[in-house]
Protein backbone atom coordinates (compact mmCIF):
# COMPACT_ATOMS: atom_id res chain seq x y z
CA UNK A 1 0.00 0.00 0.00
CA UNK A 2 3.09 2.65 0.92
CA UNK A 3 4.59 1.47 -2.32
CA UNK A 4 1.54 2.42 -4.48
CA UNK A 5 1.28 5.82 -2.55
CA UNK A 6 4.87 6.22 -2.99
CA UNK A 7 5.32 5.40 -6.82
CA UNK A 8 2.04 7.55 -7.40
CA UNK A 9 3.21 10.61 -5.18
CA UNK A 10 7.11 10.39 -6.96
CA UNK A 11 5.16 10.58 -10.80
CA UNK A 12 2.66 13.22 -9.24
CA UNK A 13 5.42 15.40 -8.09
CA UNK A 14 8.52 14.89 -10.84
CA UNK A 15 5.91 15.22 -13.60
CA UNK A 16 4.53 18.51 -12.09
CA UNK A 17 7.59 20.14 -11.55
CA UNK A 18 8.77 19.44 -15.00
CA UNK A 19 5.59 20.88 -16.20
CA UNK A 20 5.92 23.79 -14.36
CA UNK A 21 9.15 24.53 -15.97
CA UNK A 22 7.78 23.36 -19.56
CA UNK A 23 4.75 24.49 -19.94
CA UNK A 24 3.62 26.95 -22.42
CA UNK A 25 1.54 28.87 -20.67
CA UNK A 26 3.28 30.37 -17.25
CA UNK A 27 0.13 30.31 -15.22
CA UNK A 28 -0.27 26.88 -15.77
CA UNK A 29 2.95 26.64 -14.87
CA UNK A 30 2.09 28.03 -11.30
CA UNK A 31 -0.73 25.83 -11.18
CA UNK A 32 1.50 22.90 -12.19
CA UNK A 33 4.60 24.14 -9.35
CA UNK A 34 1.46 23.81 -6.49
CA UNK A 35 0.54 20.26 -7.18
CA UNK A 36 4.25 19.39 -6.95
CA UNK A 37 4.76 21.25 -3.72
CA UNK A 38 1.23 19.18 -2.57
CA UNK A 39 3.24 15.94 -3.93
CA UNK A 40 5.80 16.61 -1.66
CA UNK A 41 3.49 17.54 1.30
CA UNK A 42 2.07 13.84 0.47
CA UNK A 43 5.50 12.52 1.01
CA UNK A 44 6.13 13.91 4.43
CA UNK A 45 2.73 12.15 5.58
CA UNK A 46 4.12 9.01 4.22
CA UNK A 47 7.52 10.16 6.60
CA UNK A 48 5.13 9.98 9.70
CA UNK A 49 5.32 13.84 9.49
CA UNK A 50 1.76 15.13 9.66
CA UNK A 51 2.96 18.74 11.48
CA UNK A 52 5.57 19.11 8.66
CA UNK A 53 3.12 18.32 5.81
CA UNK A 54 0.82 20.53 7.23
CA UNK A 55 3.22 23.35 7.31
CA UNK A 56 3.67 23.09 3.71
CA UNK A 57 0.33 22.82 2.60
CA UNK A 58 -0.61 26.33 4.42
CA UNK A 59 2.87 27.62 3.76
CA UNK A 60 3.58 26.71 0.22
CA UNK A 61 0.39 25.57 -1.47
CA UNK A 62 -1.70 28.35 0.17
CA UNK A 63 0.77 31.62 0.76
CA UNK A 64 3.52 31.20 -2.07
CA UNK A 65 1.21 29.69 -4.91
CA UNK A 66 -1.48 31.69 -4.83
CA UNK A 67 1.34 34.77 -4.41
CA UNK A 68 3.20 33.01 -7.74
CA UNK A 69 -0.34 33.10 -9.59
CA UNK A 70 -1.14 36.74 -8.37
CA UNK A 71 2.38 38.12 -9.94
CA UNK A 72 1.91 35.95 -13.33
CA UNK A 73 -1.31 37.51 -13.89
CA UNK A 74 -0.08 40.83 -12.75
CA UNK A 75 3.12 41.22 -15.25
CA UNK A 76 1.33 39.25 -18.18
CA UNK A 77 2.92 39.70 -21.51
CA UNK A 78 3.45 38.54 -24.86
CA UNK A 79 6.95 37.24 -24.31
CA UNK A 80 5.52 35.07 -21.79
CA UNK A 81 4.11 32.77 -24.25
CA UNK A 82 7.33 32.80 -26.68
CA UNK A 83 9.85 30.12 -26.09
CA UNK A 84 12.60 31.26 -27.44
CA UNK A 85 15.11 29.62 -25.31
CA UNK A 86 18.08 28.42 -28.19
CA UNK A 87 18.90 24.38 -28.83
CA UNK A 88 22.39 24.97 -27.57
CA UNK A 89 21.44 25.81 -24.07
CA UNK A 90 18.98 23.67 -23.72
CA UNK A 91 21.26 20.44 -24.26
CA UNK A 92 23.88 22.15 -22.24
CA UNK A 93 21.03 22.29 -19.37
CA UNK A 94 19.74 18.72 -19.65
CA UNK A 95 23.53 16.96 -19.84
CA UNK A 96 24.78 19.35 -17.04
CA UNK A 97 21.87 18.10 -14.87
CA UNK A 98 22.12 14.75 -16.11
CA UNK A 99 25.51 14.59 -15.19
CA UNK A 100 24.86 15.41 -11.97
CA UNK A 101 22.36 13.53 -11.16
CA UNK A 102 24.32 10.42 -12.13
CA UNK A 103 27.10 11.69 -10.68
CA UNK A 104 25.35 12.26 -7.54
CA UNK A 105 23.33 9.06 -7.73
CA UNK A 106 26.47 6.71 -7.91
CA UNK A 107 28.02 8.28 -4.75
CA UNK A 108 24.70 7.45 -3.00
CA UNK A 109 24.02 3.81 -4.12
CA UNK A 110 27.68 3.05 -3.64
CA UNK A 111 27.20 4.64 -0.07
CA UNK A 112 25.71 3.22 2.98
CA UNK A 113 22.81 4.56 2.63
CA UNK A 114 21.99 2.59 -0.34
CA UNK A 115 20.26 -0.38 2.08
CA UNK A 116 19.40 1.84 5.05
CA UNK A 117 15.99 1.07 7.12
CA UNK A 118 14.14 3.80 8.55
CA UNK A 119 14.34 3.55 12.42
CA UNK A 120 10.99 2.80 14.86
CA UNK A 121 8.53 5.91 14.35
CA UNK A 122 8.44 7.87 16.37
CA UNK A 123 5.86 9.36 19.11
CA UNK A 124 4.06 12.16 20.17
CA UNK A 125 5.89 14.61 17.42
CA UNK A 126 3.75 17.48 17.59
CA UNK A 127 4.48 17.88 21.21
CA UNK A 128 8.32 17.56 20.63
CA UNK A 129 8.53 19.99 17.41
CA UNK A 130 6.50 22.51 20.68
CA UNK A 131 9.03 21.66 23.07
CA UNK A 132 12.27 22.02 20.86
CA UNK A 133 10.60 25.50 19.32
CA UNK A 134 9.90 27.29 22.96
CA UNK A 135 12.84 25.79 24.29
CA UNK A 136 15.82 25.37 22.87
CA UNK A 137 14.97 26.88 19.46
CA UNK A 138 13.46 29.96 21.04
CA UNK A 139 15.72 32.70 19.73
CA UNK A 140 15.73 31.04 16.53
CA UNK A 141 11.97 31.50 16.37
CA UNK A 142 12.04 35.00 17.49
CA UNK A 143 14.88 35.51 14.80
CA UNK A 144 12.03 34.17 12.31
CA UNK A 145 9.64 36.48 13.28
CA UNK A 146 11.24 38.99 12.77
CA UNK A 147 13.22 37.85 9.25
CA UNK A 148 9.64 37.29 8.00
CA UNK A 149 8.12 40.88 9.26
CA UNK A 150 11.14 42.76 7.60
CA UNK A 151 10.48 40.64 4.31
CA UNK A 152 7.48 41.45 4.22
CA UNK A 153 8.02 45.17 4.94
CA UNK A 154 11.29 44.92 2.46
CA UNK A 155 8.45 43.17 -0.44
CA UNK A 156 5.90 46.00 0.18
CA UNK A 157 8.03 48.69 0.17
CA UNK A 158 10.14 47.91 -2.82
CA UNK A 159 6.81 47.49 -4.79
CA UNK A 160 5.79 50.31 -3.72
CA UNK A 161 4.83 52.64 -7.31
CA UNK A 162 6.17 56.18 -6.78
CA UNK A 163 3.96 59.32 -7.29
CA UNK A 164 4.74 61.04 -10.02
CA UNK A 165 5.99 64.09 -7.78
CA UNK A 166 8.33 61.53 -6.45
CA UNK A 167 9.76 60.76 -10.18
CA UNK A 168 10.65 64.57 -10.89
CA UNK A 169 13.46 63.55 -8.62
CA UNK A 170 14.75 60.92 -10.82
CA UNK A 171 18.06 62.37 -12.74
CA UNK A 172 16.13 62.11 -16.17
CA UNK A 173 19.92 62.13 -17.61
CA UNK A 174 20.14 58.47 -16.48
CA UNK A 175 19.32 55.79 -18.49
CA UNK A 176 17.79 53.49 -15.99
CA UNK A 177 14.84 56.03 -16.25
CA UNK A 178 14.39 56.26 -19.76
CA UNK A 179 11.02 54.06 -19.25
CA UNK A 180 9.72 55.25 -16.34
CA UNK A 181 10.51 59.16 -17.93
CA UNK A 182 8.17 57.55 -21.34
CA UNK A 183 5.43 56.23 -19.07
CA UNK A 184 4.99 59.56 -17.25
CA UNK A 185 5.16 61.42 -21.42
CA UNK A 186 2.88 58.45 -22.03
CA UNK A 187 0.59 59.42 -18.79
CA UNK A 188 0.51 62.76 -19.75
CA UNK A 189 -0.87 62.58 -23.47
CA UNK A 190 -3.29 60.59 -21.88
CA UNK A 191 -4.25 63.24 -19.40
CA UNK A 192 -4.25 65.56 -22.25
CA UNK B 1 10.57 -0.77 -0.85
CA UNK B 2 10.00 2.79 0.43
CA UNK B 3 13.28 3.07 2.07
CA UNK B 4 15.47 5.42 2.23
CA UNK B 5 17.54 5.21 -0.75
CA UNK B 6 14.06 5.63 -2.57
CA UNK B 7 13.21 9.24 -1.04
CA UNK B 8 16.93 10.42 -1.89
CA UNK B 9 16.25 9.45 -5.17
CA UNK B 10 12.78 11.39 -5.97
CA UNK B 11 14.83 14.40 -4.23
CA UNK B 12 17.87 14.04 -6.01
CA UNK B 13 15.38 13.91 -9.23
CA UNK B 14 13.87 17.39 -8.35
CA UNK B 15 17.49 18.93 -7.86
CA UNK B 16 18.09 18.33 -11.72
CA UNK B 17 14.90 19.21 -13.03
CA UNK B 18 15.65 22.38 -10.58
CA UNK B 19 19.20 22.65 -11.76
CA UNK B 20 18.27 22.25 -15.11
CA UNK B 21 15.03 24.94 -15.11
CA UNK B 22 18.03 27.45 -13.63
CA UNK B 23 20.20 26.35 -16.77
CA UNK B 24 17.80 26.56 -19.36
CA UNK B 25 15.32 29.03 -18.25
CA UNK B 26 15.48 32.91 -18.95
CA UNK B 27 11.80 33.88 -17.59
CA UNK B 28 12.57 35.25 -14.04
CA UNK B 29 9.47 33.95 -12.63
CA UNK B 30 10.88 30.49 -14.67
CA UNK B 31 13.73 30.66 -12.68
CA UNK B 32 12.10 31.32 -9.17
CA UNK B 33 10.37 28.09 -9.77
CA UNK B 34 13.18 26.17 -10.03
CA UNK B 35 14.32 27.74 -7.25
CA UNK B 36 11.13 26.65 -5.35
CA UNK B 37 11.65 23.44 -6.99
CA UNK B 38 15.46 22.89 -5.14
CA UNK B 39 14.45 24.08 -1.88
CA UNK B 40 11.56 21.92 -1.75
CA UNK B 41 13.79 18.88 -2.90
CA UNK B 42 16.13 19.86 0.34
CA UNK B 43 13.46 20.06 2.88
CA UNK B 44 11.94 16.45 1.79
CA UNK B 45 15.47 15.62 2.22
CA UNK B 46 15.52 16.87 5.90
CA UNK B 47 12.68 15.36 6.63
CA UNK B 48 13.63 11.56 5.41
CA UNK B 49 17.05 11.59 7.52
CA UNK B 50 14.86 12.70 10.57
CA UNK B 51 12.70 10.12 10.15
CA UNK B 52 15.97 7.52 9.54
CA UNK B 53 17.40 8.57 12.36
CA UNK B 54 14.60 8.93 14.68
CA UNK B 55 15.12 12.31 15.42
CA UNK B 56 12.44 15.13 16.00
CA UNK B 57 15.60 18.12 14.47
CA UNK B 58 15.52 17.34 10.97
CA UNK B 59 11.85 18.04 11.12
CA UNK B 60 12.41 21.16 13.04
CA UNK B 61 15.28 22.52 9.91
CA UNK B 62 12.56 21.94 7.52
CA UNK B 63 9.82 24.17 9.34
CA UNK B 64 12.44 26.95 9.45
CA UNK B 65 13.44 25.91 6.01
CA UNK B 66 9.49 26.36 4.58
CA UNK B 67 9.40 29.93 6.48
CA UNK B 68 12.84 31.33 5.23
CA UNK B 69 11.34 30.06 1.38
CA UNK B 70 8.40 31.60 1.93
CA UNK B 71 10.25 35.73 2.31
CA UNK B 72 12.45 34.68 0.02
CA UNK B 73 9.76 34.33 -2.71
CA UNK B 74 7.89 37.36 -1.40
CA UNK B 75 11.03 39.58 -1.95
CA UNK B 76 11.86 37.97 -4.95
CA UNK B 77 8.43 38.45 -6.62
CA UNK B 78 8.68 42.00 -5.56
CA UNK B 79 12.20 42.36 -7.21
CA UNK B 80 10.47 40.89 -10.66
CA UNK B 81 7.61 43.16 -10.03
CA UNK B 82 10.07 46.32 -10.31
CA UNK B 83 12.50 45.05 -12.98
CA UNK B 84 8.72 44.42 -15.25
CA UNK B 85 8.06 47.77 -14.34
CA UNK B 86 11.23 49.35 -15.33
CA UNK B 87 12.03 47.24 -18.25
CA UNK B 88 8.08 45.89 -19.07
CA UNK B 89 9.94 42.60 -19.89
CA UNK B 90 10.26 39.29 -17.11
CA UNK B 91 13.22 38.30 -19.60
CA UNK B 92 17.04 38.60 -17.04
CA UNK B 93 19.04 38.47 -20.78
CA UNK B 94 16.68 42.32 -21.01
CA UNK B 95 17.95 43.50 -17.59
CA UNK B 96 21.19 45.28 -19.06
CA UNK B 97 21.65 47.76 -16.93
CA UNK B 98 21.99 45.18 -13.26
CA UNK B 99 25.31 43.80 -15.28
CA UNK B 100 27.33 46.70 -14.07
Amino acid sequence: MADVAFIGLSVLTVGSAIFALESREIVYGAIALAISMLGIAGFFILLDSPFVAMFQIIVYVGAVAVLVIFIVMLVRTESLFSVDVDRGRRIAGLIFSLLMMVGIGVLLFSSLFSNAEFSPVMEKIVNKIGNEMLTYYSPVFILLGLTLAGSIIGALSLARREDSDHRDQMSPASPQYENLNLDKKNEEQEHA
Amino acid sequence: MTELINYITVSLILVGIGVYGLIVKRNAIRMIFAIEIIANAANLNLVVFSRYLGDIQGQIFALFAIAIAAAEVAVGLAIIIIAYRLYKDIDVSEYKYLRG
